[in-house]
């Protein structure tokens, strides 16, 4: 089954994400930040990303723009959860190199046709 | 499939209350003449959090409130808006109104949105102000309506031309154009006549050596035969819609045989406008891009102030805050739990080397045996050490409201009060700290309300202006003490005399000592304050604060300086569980003593005894003096009463007095569990509670500082006697 590095600041999120993705099978593994999660993806190559935007440390942004250095991830999707009023984040995160968002609040089912849309 | 979201909320909640400290603290910790933007960002986060949590778990009212002030801190992030000392008290105002809106629904109990209200309104009011940008744009909104609501023509055949021309480095954003059409594919899936037609175009591929292998050079012309509405197909591509070319056109109204890219652009040049933004000038890219994006966020923030407009309901007093089930989780760092699984790893390989010795005992192998038990006593006591600091936390969890709150107090009391925190990271267990937080509050209420005098009388008697409480914590034998200290005009001796007279609490001739005449404050229904203020009660505090304390195995005690302060000094157990003991045999009785509280153990000499009165006697040790006390006596143990001299003397410190002991016997040290006597018989004076030793019986732990009221006690008592 495709593995999934979700990302959050938010413990609540993070384990809201995780048992809702662990319960379509996926293989998850949780990150609470994203300087946590260029490490973890070092060391391993995910299907697909899911990070939130406004994490202390190293926020989603740049840690799209990290990911894409790194020769694995230069092609894998990467969804940043982001709200409906962060317009220009959206626009800063495509520029990174997201691949497309996911609006909060989002609930677990439609967070679940998006993953399975992009992971086919 | 669905998902009950409620198994989040206790960690949502957690989380949100932590976040609801952050802000506090950040927006307390803002210098305004210097704004720096890594503590806006912080409150923001903590801000936004909140609003997508809560948002997400179905907490609407909550998330609705803190849309607008997430918007104005958005607004003074981005620099468009400069942060005043308005919007601190508004933004902290809040954070008291989001805390109490988290009780209640933690509470499972459906909030007060009246002061949510209020305060939304505040915001619409200010992020009003700033508004203009709005309007301008909603043309190329309804515009692109139209387009939707066109779709109802249903002359022709149903479907849609797509010219899907992406950036060239779409792949590198993770967008496989595949994916897009095989959505596509889905929406067009059932039904007659229904299909996907995806006819490639080559034009843009250059030359093989100038050919990037990760850029994307082909177009696509994808004709959709389906009856759909175009804002089904608008949301496969709003990935990349940004930055790709991409036009829509119904089928009915196109001519299918000639597919040229060229002339699509053309017909439909009205369309391109607003869906459109060409990606090959990248200057136009931004110049499209804002005004399409600011309108939706403006357009956004308007509906949800409209949403909110305020209802303004009849000022309702706060209803008594439900008291949410208490916060039975605890945050444990990994580390310490990998410290845990690692000990419990020793401790099981101890016990099957000991099994295995057990087996296969004889006596020849008794050193093993001995060695096997003294490793399973270092186990043991590792891992009880690693249990109980899990338990621990920094001081500055029940400090860190305090720098709010006496904010607050000393504006509302018009007076100036510099706060100073000592300590902070002094570790005290959870349940303890979870109690003393009351107690502590009313005591810096008090200090700042009685103690500090006013501006005015501080300038008048030479003092500064503002007026200093200082909160420290630290380590005092196996005690943790918690001081609120004041530089105020100290307690007032006379007047505290006077109301007790008054109050019938104590006989008008009688005589007190200085520290009884303080004691007096903690007598129930006891008030010194002129003016019954808001601030600090009614005189119902003080004694209740002894009696939170006490019930924590602590006591306080407070000293005070005429013109110069008062010092209210709390003492606290570290742990109400687990007691490093001495134990003791008197008479045939086994006693402990916290192993903390033991100065030194020594042997009377006759050189070393005074008798002062009757049967009172001290030993001089050193310099000091130190009174003796039999625990024969004391308990009244059936047994010879044995001569001082050459007798086992084990010098204890209570609270700031030595005494020392008799005893028959010093017997080993032990760690002890301690059981509640209170709990499970009655409470006994100078008895703190029991254990149960190796053998079953029964030890009983004496209360050192119980024990040293006691023998001053008798001391008075002897003198009274004497006298």
């Amino acid at each position: 089954m495709a593995t999934i590095l979700a990302v959050d600041d938010s413990a609540s999120m993070r384990q809201m994400v995780t048992f809702t993705l662990k319960g379509a099978g996926y293989d998850v593994q949780e990150a609470s930040d994203g300087s946590e999660a260029l490490s973890i993806a070092k060391t391993r190559k995910f299907d697909l990303v899911l990070t939130d935007v406004n994490m202390p440390v190293m926020d989603g942004i740049e840690l799209v723009t990290e990911l894409r250095k790194l020769g694995d991830y230069k092609f894998v999707p990467v969804l940043m959860l982001t709200t409906e009023s962060a317009g220009d984040k959206k626009m800063a995160g495509k520029q990174a190199g997201a691949t497309g968002w996911i609006v909060k609040p989002f609930n677990p089912e439609q967070l679940l046709n998006t993953i399975k849309k992009v992971l086919g | 499939m669905s998902i009950d979201l409620s198994q989040f909320h206790q960690v949502f909640f957690e989380e949100s209350f932590e976040g609801l400290d952050i802000m506090e603290s950040s927006l307390l910790a803002l210098d305004l003449t210097e704004v720096d933007a890594e503590t806006i960002n912080t409150i923001f986060r903590a801000a936004h959090s909140i609003k997508g949590g809560a948002g997400t778990f179905g907490f609407m009212q909550v998330s609705g409130f803190t849309h607008v002030v997430e918007t104005l801190l958005d607004e003074i992030r981005a620099g468009d808006r400069g942060i005043e000392q308005d919007h601190v008290d508004l933004f902290l105002q809040c954070v008291d109104c989001l805390r109490g809106l988290m009780s209640d629904l933690q509470a499972g109990s459906e909030p007060d949105m009246t002061q949510a209200d209020d305060l939304k309104s505040k915001f619409e009011a200010i992020l009003a102000g700033g508004e203009v940008v709005a309007e301008s744009a909603i043309d190329t909104q309804t515009g692109n309506q139209d387009i939707s609501d066109g779709s109802t023509d249903d002359s022709g055949e149903k479907g849609w031309k797509i010219e899907f021309i992406p950036c060239e480095d779409v792949l590198c954003t993770g967008n496989e154009p595949y994916r897009m059409f095989r959505e596509l594919q889905e929406l067009a899936e059932e039904g007659e006549g229904n299909g996907l037609e995806v006819i490639p175009h080559l034009e843009r591929l250059p030359e093989l050596s100038s050919m990037h292998p990760e850029m994307c050079y082909i177009s696509w012309t994808i004709i959709v035969r389906a009856d759909i509405e175009l804002s089904e197909i608008e949301e496969i591509f709003e990935w990349v819609v940004d930055d790709c070319d991409i036009r829509y056109q119904r089928l009915s109204e196109c001519d299918l045989s000639t597919l040229e890219t060229h002339q699509a652009v053309e017909s439909s040049a009205e369309v391109t406008d607003i869906v459109v933004i060409d990606n090959a000038d990248t200057e136009q890219e931004e110049i499209n891009t804002v005004p399409l994006k600011t309108p939706v966020i403006s357009e956004k923030i308007e509906k949800a102030l409209e949403e909110s407009a305020v209802k303004i309901a009849p000022k309702v007093e706060k209803k008594a805050v439900t008291k949410a089930a208490e916060n039975t989780s605890i945050r444990v760092s990994i580390d310490k739990i990998d410290g845990l699984i690692n000990m419990v790893g020793e401790l099981v390989i101890t016990q099957s080397m000991l099994g295995q010795l057990g087996q296969e005992f004889d006596v020849s192998r008794l050193q093993s045996l001995q060695e096997g038990l003294s490793q399973l006593e270092q186990n043991t006591r590792e891992l009880q050490e690693s249990v109980m600091k899990i338990r621990m936390l920094p001081i500055s969890f029940a400090f860190s409201r305090f720098p709010r709150l006496v904010r607050d107090l000393s504006k509302q009391l018009d007076k100036e009060v510099e706060l100073v925190m000592l300590g902070e990271n002094t570790e005290l267990d959870k349940t303890v700290m979870e109690k003393i937080g009351d107690p502590l509050v009313h005591l810096v209420r008090n200090s700042l309300d009685h103690g500090l005098e006013s501006v005015q009388e501080r300038t008048d008697n030479g003092k500064s202006r503002a007026g200093t409480i200082t909160l420290n914590a630290y380590h005092h034998g196996g005690n943790i003490v918690i001081e609120v200290k004041d530089d105020g005009a100290g307690l007032n001796k006379e007047r505290i005399r006077k109301k007790a007279i008054e109050k019938g609490i104590i006989a008008e001739d009688e005589h007190l000592t200085d520290s009884q005449v303080y004691d007096l404050i903690f007598q129930a229904g006891f008030s010194t304050a002129d003016v019954v203020s808001d601030v600090s009660g009614r005189g119902v505090g003080m004694d209740v604060v002894r009696r939170n304390i006490a019930e924590l195995n602590g006591s306080i005690d407070v000293s005070s300086k005429d013109g110069e302060g008062s010092t209210f000094s709390i003492r606290l157990p570290l742990t109400l569980a687990i007691l490093d003991g001495q134990l003791v045999r008197v008479g045939e009785e086994v006693y402990i003593f916290p192993l903390v509280s033991i100065v030194e153990s020594i042997q009377l000499e006759k050189s070393m005894l005074n008798n002062i009165t009757g049967n009172q006697f001290v030993m001089q040790l050193r310099n000091e003096y130190v009174p003796i006390v039999s625990l024969q006596d004391i308990f009244n143990i059936d047994g010879e009463k044995k001569d001082l001299e050459g007798a086992m003397l084990v010098v204890v410190e209570g609270d700031t007095e030595k005494v020392g002991i008799v005893v028959d016997e010093l017997l080993g040290q032990q760690q002890v569990v301690i059981k509640s006597l209170e709990q499970n018989y009655e409470k006994v004076d100078s008895i703190s509670g029991a254990t149960i030793l190796g053998d079953g019986t029964v030890a009983l732990i004496v209360d050192i500082s119980g024990l040293n009221n006691k023998s001053s006690e008798n001391k008075s008592e002897d003198q009274t006697q004497a006298a």
